[in-house]
């Protein structure tokens, strides 16, 4: 049964791979890419590892892919001229992509481990503790300095964010509060006496 | 095992990213690009002061985080290389980006982030905290590549570097997963235990080959250079200065720690790997340049066939190698503070110059400048009075007592071409025929540091100021 699953997962993540590539509309692109996702986060059930199936349909489903989305359709690129480029470029491609390919058949084709590293890799997988909670023992513990350099990462992405794209325009009105509160009937108004016959 | 031994082995690492944070959010609060200027000065000061502490302080080594960070003579002479050039670059970059309005308040702070990544980088002791190290440092890169954000150079040179480094990253991750999957662990203290049984097995090696193919991109060998020429022209000068310098020796600096802490047992697979990229970088570096006017991307160039250089070093897979490439990182750092220094003064009518052209008849305007010049190109090429003569001469000696006499010599050879085109400006600016006069600034702090690293390259023959030592025995814990 399991075989079977992973079969069925397995040949959906490549099949979504390979429509996601070859695809005209890049709206079907991300469809077909968030098919990948989903059979992926599959094969991470079948590993036992669900929090991590679940992070994959949460973050690369419900907002990687979804960013995806909005950037395809917000975007004016010009898909069939960057597709007319990627053609000329094919034929070179498809060497590369032939010999990489090779290599790979042999590299794995004469795969071997160490012999310790099962044991090694079984080390940070407590057998009584559920995923998420052995998840957090690592990475909060084992892991500290990581995490807290992630965040810096982050931090550092953010900046940046910021600094390439916040433009403080001049040539808008902006609400101020405070102005608008310290607003009085005094300042605001001023009576007139308009002659009949005669404008302002 | 309490946390707080750890967090003591990473306090210069700490200090810096907290001052980061704090200054951020002040200066958020508190007159946002009004501070820039002041800001620069204070990241600087506290940048050498962190570099001189780590210098002065601890001996031995220290390993925090489960063998995560590792705190050791090599990673104190890398970063203190690091801080101090980094500092440097920041303090001469100050007066220009004020003068183009690009001094925003963020830019030191992401130096400062940067260069945290880079002592990260150097201090690394697994897989993971390498590619975080690596990370921090190049997504600051890149944000500062772009910072000149309404002109089309500035912005393609940020977007360049941040797609063809996103590809890096991804083969490095790739070779990352192999090594992982074949030894079972990140730490390369596993590593390097798994490798020695036996024979390398093909996994292992292909891991290692698409980590070096990662990391040689960071140091811009040759074939993973494409991306230096444009971002070196499209960048703001004084950035330029920033990625010629500390960030190079970061990457080679985790280069060495990678390949002699984790895959000591694969020196003869891994050893000739490195000659080639050496080989290629040298010759293109040397050829290449020929054609530039624009100094900039000459300086580009120039950079790769250092690189090479450096590492022949590495090549040759012994300690006087690792030795050789630490001091030649040195001197290659001193050397480019001084020549970008003179770079950011080329200017006329305040706007910068950088064809090559504009230097003619220098020396009879300002023959001071002229002169340290000199002895920076000279040095630059590797004549043989100058210190980078003797830069030049550590790295051959390396790879001929490591059984690559063929390196050696082509080293020679790549070297002379090279000198073609440093000889050149010196050409210019001593007997070229004159032309519109370049402005006659002399902004202090360039002045200075266009003197001091002058003066260094001559009077550095002496004893080198004893980077001699700190670099044998910073090699000397690496390779045992």
């Amino acid at each position: 049964m399991s075989a079977f699953a992973f079969y069925l997962f397995a040949i959906c993540v490549v099949a979504g791979g390979f429509f996601t590539v070859i695809s005209r509309n890049p709206v079907h692109s991300v469809l077909w890419l968030i098919l990948a996702f989903l059979s992926s986060s599959g094969l991470f059930v079948l590993l036992g590892a669900e929090f991590v199936a679940m992070l994959m349909i949460v973050v690369y489903v419900g907002a990687v892919a979804v960013l995806f989305l909005f950037v395809v359709m917000m975007l004016d690129v010009d898909f069939a001229e960057l597709k007319a480029e990627m053609a000329k470029y094919m034929p070179l491609a498809l060497l590369i992509g032939v010999v990489i390919l090779m290599q790979f058949v042999m590299a794995y084709g004469a795969w071997e481990t160490n012999p310790a590293a099962d044991g090694l890799r079984a080390q940070v997988t407590p057998v009584d503790k559920h995923n998420t909670e052995a998840l957090g023992a690592i990475l909060y513990d084992q892991y500290f300095l990581l995490f807290q350099l992630s965040g810096l990462i982050l931090l550092v992405a953010m900046i940046g964010a910021i600094v390439l794209t916040l433009r403080h325009r001049t040539d808008v009105k902006r609400q101020d509060i405070l102005a608008q509160i310290y607003r009085d009937p005094a300042k605001a108004m001023e009576l007139k006496d308009v002659k009949p016959g005669e404008g302002l | 095992m309490t946390i707080g031994s750890d967090l003591n082995i990473i306090l210069p690492e700490i200090v810096l990213s907290v001052f980061a944070l704090f200054a951020l959010v002040g200066a958020a609060y508190a007159g946002k690009d009004k501070l820039g200027p002041l800001l620069v000065w204070v990241t600087s000061a506290l940048m050498a002061a962190v570099g001189v502490w780590i210098g002065m302080s601890g001996d031995g080594t220290n390993i925090a985080f489960n063998g995560m960070f590792v705190d050791d003579g090599f990673s104190r002479f890398a970063k203190v290389t690091i801080l101090l050039s980094a500092a440097a670059v920041l303090l001469m970059s100050q007066e220009y980006m004020a003068r183009r309005d690009l001094l925003r308040f963020e830019y030191p702070l992401l130096v400062a982030l940067a260069a945290v990544g880079m002592m990260m980088m150097v201090s690394a002791g697994d897989l993971i905290a390498l590619y975080m190290g690596l990370e921090l440092q190049s997504l600051a890169l890149y944000v500062v590549a772009a910072l000149r954000r309404d002109s089309v150079k500035s912005t393609e040179a940020g977007l360049k570097y941040f797609v063809l480094g996103a590809l890096s990253s991804g083969l490095l991750l790739y070779g990352a997963s192999l090594v992982y999957g074949y030894s079972g662990t990140t730490l390369f203290s596993g590593i390097v235990q798994t490798a020695e049984h036996g024979q390398v097995s093909l996994g292992l090696l292909f891991g290692i080959v698409f980590l070096v193919a990662g990391l040689a991109f960071k140091v811009s060998a040759v074939p993973f250079h494409m991306w230096t020429p444009d971002v070196y022209e499209g960048s703001p000068t004084p950035i330029t200065a920033f990625f010629a310098t500390a960030p190079k020796v970061a990457a080679m600096g985790l280069f060495a720690r990678v390949l002699f802490d984790a895959f000591d047992g694969a020196v003869a697979d891994w050893s000739q790997i490195i000659a080639l990229l050496s080989l290629l970088s040298m010759f293109l570096g040397a050829v290449a340049a020929i054609g530039q006017r624009n100094i900039k991307r000459l300086m580009a160039y120039s950079s790769i066939a250092h690189m090479g250089y450096a590492l022949m070093g590495l090549a040759s897979g012994t300690e006087l190698g690792v030795q050789a490439m630490l001091i030649y990182m040195a001197i290659y750092v001193t050397m480019n503070v001084g020549t970008f220094a003179f770079i950011l003064m080329m200017e006329r009518d305040g706007a910068p110059v950088v064809d090559i052209d504009a230097l003619n008849m220098y020396s009879k305007a300002e023959p001071g400048k002229a002169l340290a010049m000199l002895v920076l190109l000279f040095s630059l090429a590797g004549v043989p009075p100058m210190l980078g003569f003797f830069g030049k001469l550590y790295v051959l000696r390396a790879a001929y007592e490591g059984g690559l006499a063929w390196l050696a010599v082509a080293g020679v050879v790549a070297s002379v071409i090279g000198a073609f085109y440093y000889l050149r400006i010196v050409y210019y600016m001593y007997f070229g025929e004159e032309r519109e006069a370049l402005d006659r600034t002399n902004p202090p702090v360039l002045w200075g540091l266009l003197m001091i690293s002058a003066v260094a390259m001559v009077v550095g023959i002496v004893n080198m100021f004893g980077v001699e030592g700190a670099a044998a025995a910073a090699a000397a814990v690496l390779v045992n």
